[in-house]
């Protein structure tokens, strides 16, 4: 006999006091190999106004494209420094910053890699549910045979791929756009 | 993800966070995390955070006109066992109004993030209380469509959990779907 999945429901306004403990905007930890980055970018809402209160959570493998989760049987390497995950709470600009590594490719359908990214769910007040999105990288040359990448329309990519910046190299931008034309695509996860 | 490693002493126990006990009626609130065949899922983060008795979150955007309570953070933390089984101790919390409409109150409830084996198990949810009278004018208890999904939301009082002379129990089990789902498919 299945049993049915708990419903999920809105976050609320307050939702930063239960999640803050767990904050963190480095992934990075000693002794992880990898090219480092930096990702910075701000949440607008439908009318181009920053949302104050969200929070990203990223979830990623490792440089060698191994996750560390016990279910990943890939005969990869494993570094203690590095969980491929975190939080990041956005500010009073709707801004977040968080500094990780490029992953490497991990397996994906039809017995393909799939391209470098990451992925991520959004949560904010107002929704129903966290919104899940994904973050590649510029230039990435695996993109374009990314499996994930070619059931989004050819015009909305973009939404997808982080740009590089003039900060510096690893300074990359990437920012979510909730409702409009340049709406990020978020992913049906049936939750 | 995580183990039990991860969480602090007194994490699941929201009422000795402070020096002093926290004002209001002292519950217990346990259950199990499974998955949708009905097996334990151990080494599930579970996350808490609510109001205090009085209907007042320790944020500062909530405004209401309740009292704070110094002794009374309203978050916690805790990690399933190897049974999938969870435990917090806590204050019942208030209802409070929050504007949304005319005469608009939340019924008592605590928020729950947990995190299951898989990314697509991630799960972020409300507990309510058996025989609240808010409960059918509230929209956001409403948001859940579906009539039998929506009552799992409220959590069932149980004999077997209450502390005698401390305590009243009640239990509040979480179904996480995709438990087939790697982490690589989210």
């Amino acid at each position: 006999m299945s049993l049915q999945a708990t419903s999920s429901q809105t976050v609320g306004p307050y939702f930063r006091i239960g999640l803050r403990w767990l904050n963190q905007d480095n992934l990075v930890g000693e002794g992880v190999s990898g090219e480092r980055v930096t990702i910075q970018g701000r949440v607008f809402d439908g009318d181009g106004a920053p949302v104050r209160d969200a929070i990203l959570e990223i979830w990623q493998a490792n440089a060698h494209g191994k996750y560390n989760h016990p279910e990943d049987t890939q005969d990869k390497l494993l570094e203690p420094g590095f969980k491929g995950y975190g939080r990041i709470p956005a500010n009073d600009e709707g801004m977040f910053r968080f500094a990780t590594i490029k992953p490497g490719p991990v397996p994906g359908p039809q017995g393909k890699d799939q391209a470098p990214h990451l992925v991520v769910s959004v949560f904010m007040r107002g929704v129903l549910r966290r919104m899940v999105t994904r973050i590649y990288f510029p230039d990435d040359l695996h993109n374009a045979s990314d499996f994930i990448l070619n059931l989004v329309e050819p015009s909305r990519r973009s939404t997808l791929i982080a740009k590089k910046t003039a900060s510096g190299p690893g300074a990359l931008e990437w920012n979510v756009v909730l409702q409009g034309p340049d709406e990020t695509v978020f992913f049906d996860m049936g939750l | 993800m995580f183990g039990p490693d991860i969480i602090a002493h007194k994490a699941s126990d929201l009422t000795s966070q402070h020096s002093g006990e926290p004002l209001g009626e002292r519950i217990v609130v346990s259950g199990c995390v499974l998955d949708e065949n009905s097996r334990p899922l151990a080494n599930t983060l579970i996350e808490i955070w609510q109001a205090n008795a009085a209907g007042r979150y320790l944020h500062e955007w909530d405004q209401h006109e309740a009292p704070l309570d110094p002794n009374f953070t309203g978050c916690g933390q805790a990690v399933t066992d190897a049974e999938g089984r969870y435990r917090f101790i806590t204050i019942r919390p208030g209802e409070y109004p929050w504007g949304n409409h005319y005469n608009a109150w939340r019924p008592a409830h605590i928020h729950f993030s947990l995190f299951g084996p898989a990314f697509a198990t991630r799960l972020v949810t409300q507990m309510y209380f058996p025989g609240d009278q808010l409960l059918p004018f509230d929209p956001i208890f409403n948001s859940t469509a579906d009539e039998k999904a929506r009552n799992r939301l409220i959590s069932v009082f149980d004999w077997e959990s209450t502390i005698p002379e401390t305590a009243l129990g009640y239990r509040f089990d979480i179904i996480l779907r995709g438990r087939e789902a790697t982490p690589m498919e989210e």
